[in-house]
């Protein structure tokens, strides 16, 4: 009872999400009654289970390339031999975010044409720079102390890294990693834009033929998407938190 | 036995170890003590190859130490510093168990491992073992950095101020185990302190340095006794250079054998300083002496602090 509780956010904003993307038609009277000058007040091209889904393997696509191209990033920039490249890299990174992701997908049409490949390289573009910057933050934060020991014990540079330097910025760059996801959930759907299956796609098309039923569905599950998101990095950022946090009033130590 | 010869090392144009040579014997516990930036922590860094000399040589067990590789080379020598030194996100027996799990250890006997060296420091294993190290007290968490420094059995221990950040009962109590591991184990100890009195309390050779350079080294009595200038007198703090000498014996050493008096026992492993607190606070001119079973061991008389009786 207290486990659900506690995640009682998590399970109405999922339940939300799965309940309107396979039951939506079911809401059709609502926006009939909403907006009774619309002919048809119910996107129906594709079905919203379809939207989500692609939606869903856009972000998780750009998810994939922005995760591990940011923490190499930070990796590398905070290693003897890349100390000299952190500034540069965090300009380049912030020059890179600050290109809204429309101008990013106008750009890339001419160059690659029309489809998923332009929206992925805006997505990437504008989601690397809290992964990078997470990172950056976590491996710099810990204390020297403790590199001094592990390499004072015999550590070499890829065990500190690994068993050391990781583990302890682990929920830095999950934080950084769950800024990027939740923004990109928000910022794939301009995707749509330049051809590619998401959930932007009612809202363009709603926003065009001034259909705002449209854009409120395709807006709504987004919205949801981005919640439940966010709910789920929390989660994990509390299953990752050190156990050491988690001791009985008595000083017992309590195992999960 | 570890042979430095010549070494320097130098931080941007600042000189932090000049021309440095230095013999620890086996199984011999040397001190390293002076005051920050003297370049003691250098010289401990520069032993397990934290950090490079500019030149000379450093040989451990008569082999050149830039001959061995630098990670099989600290696995091999124990190294302990500030309590701040544990990894907190792993439990206490990963932390004591690292360098055998570095090692290829078989599990059971890492286990096995860490259970001993527990018990030695007085931790109960079942109630420790599984504990992180903000779970514990600062002298619990040393307690483990000593263990983690001992784990792998090595033969030559480094400690930069391991007992540094703790308060002075708790202090006071490990550096009386460190002494009676070395005394039992006969590990060849290197540790570096700034406090006098516990490089008196744990230092069978003393050595003081200022500049990057050895001042004066010595038995803890020598250096009490014939400071060789100014520095060291400062250094050893002039006004209690006798209390100081005083701490070096025991009771034991100047006991009379005679029967019990009647008062509060003292123990006769306490220092003579302790016996002086003793004397000063009861205003007494003698005090009886019990051994550390309780039992009477004779007398000891404000006199006899002066001079052994004969």
């Amino acid at each position: 009872m207290r486990r659900l509780y506690r995640y009682r956010w998590l399970a109405i904003s999922s339940l939300l999400l799965l309940g309107l993307t396979f039951g939506m038609p079911l809401t059709a009277p609502l926006f009939a009654n909403a907006f009774p000058e619309l002919a048809r007040p119910m996107y129906s091209q594709d079905s919203f289970a379809t939207l989500v889904l692609a939606h869903l393997n856009i972000v998780f696509l750009s998810g994939i390339v922005t995760v591990l191209g940011g923490v190499t990033a930070g990796i590398f920039v905070t290693r003897p031999a890349g100390r000299p490249f952190r500034s540069s890299l965090e300009t380049v990174l912030a020059i890179s975010q600050s290109f809204p992701p429309v101008a990013v997908l106008a750009v890339a049409v001419p160059l690659i044409g029309f489809g998923k490949t332009p929206a992925l390289i805006a997505l990437v573009m504008y989601g690397v720079l809290p992964v990078a910057q997470g990172a950056i933050a976590g491996l710099s934060s810990i204390p020297p102390s403790i590199l001094e020991v592990a390499r004072g014990i015999g550590m070499d540079r890829w065990q500190i890294l690994r068993r050391v330097e990781l583990p302890l910025a682990a929920l830095v760059i999950l934080a950084g990693v769950r800024t990027s996801v939740v923004i990109n959930i928000g910022t794939a759907a301009i995707a749509s834009t330049v051809g590619a299956k998401t959930l932007g796609l009612p809202i363009i098309v709603g926003l065009s033929g001034f259909n705002t039923a449209y854009v409120i569905q395709g807006a709504l599950l987004v919205a949801l998407l981005a919640i439940v998101a966010d709910q789920l990095f929390d989660l994990l950022s509390q299953r990752w938190t050190p156990p050491a946090s988690v001791t009985a009033p008595d000083g017992r130590v309590e195992t999960r | 036995m570890i042979e430095i010869s010549e070494v320097s090392k130098s931080f941007d144009g600042r000189q932090a170890v000049s021309e440095l040579s230095l013999t620890v014997e086996n199984g011999e516990f040397a001190v390293l003590i002076g005051t920050s930036g003297s370049g003691k922590s250098t010289m401990l860094k520069l032993l397990n190859r934290l950090l490079e000399p500019d030149s000379g040589s450093i040989r451990l067990h008569g082999k050149n130490i830039a001959e061995h590789a630098p990670e099989q080379l600290r696995r091999r020598i124990g190294y302990a510093i500030q309590s701040v030194g544990l990894f907190p996100h792993w439990t206490v027996e990963q932390n004591i168990g690292a360098v055998p799990a570095l090692l290829k250890w078989p599990k059971a006997r890492i286990r096995d491992r860490v259970g001993e060296l527990l018990e030695l420091l007085h931790l109960p294993p079942e109630e420790f073992r599984h504990r992180y190290p903000d779970q514990l007290s600062g002298g619990q968490q040393q307690r483990v950095g000593v263990a983690r420094a001992l784990a792998a059995d090595p033969d030559v221990l480094l400690m930069d101020e391991p007992f540094g950040a703790l308060d002075p009962v708790t202090r006071a109590s490990l550096q009386q185990e460190l002494a009676n591991i070395h005394q039992v184990s006969g590990k060849t100890i290197v540790l570096v302190t700034h406090d006098i009195d516990e490089a008196l309390a744990l230092g069978e050779r003393i050595i003081l340095m200022d500049h990057g350079r050895i001042v004066q080294q010595g038995a803890p009595r020598d250096f009490l006794l014939s400071p060789e200038n100014d520095f060291v007198r400062e250094f050893v703090g002039q006004s209690d250079i006798g209390i100081r000498l005083l701490g070096l014996e025991t009771i034991a050493d100047r006991v009379r054998t005679q029967p019990a008096i009647p008062g509060e026992p003292i123990r006769s492993d306490s220092t003579l300083r302790e016996a002086l607190s003793a004397f000063i606070t009861r205003k007494e001119h003698s005090l009886p002496v019990v051994d550390e079973h309780g039992l009477p061991a004779g007398v000891l008389h404000f006199a006899d602090l002066l001079q052994p009786p004969r």
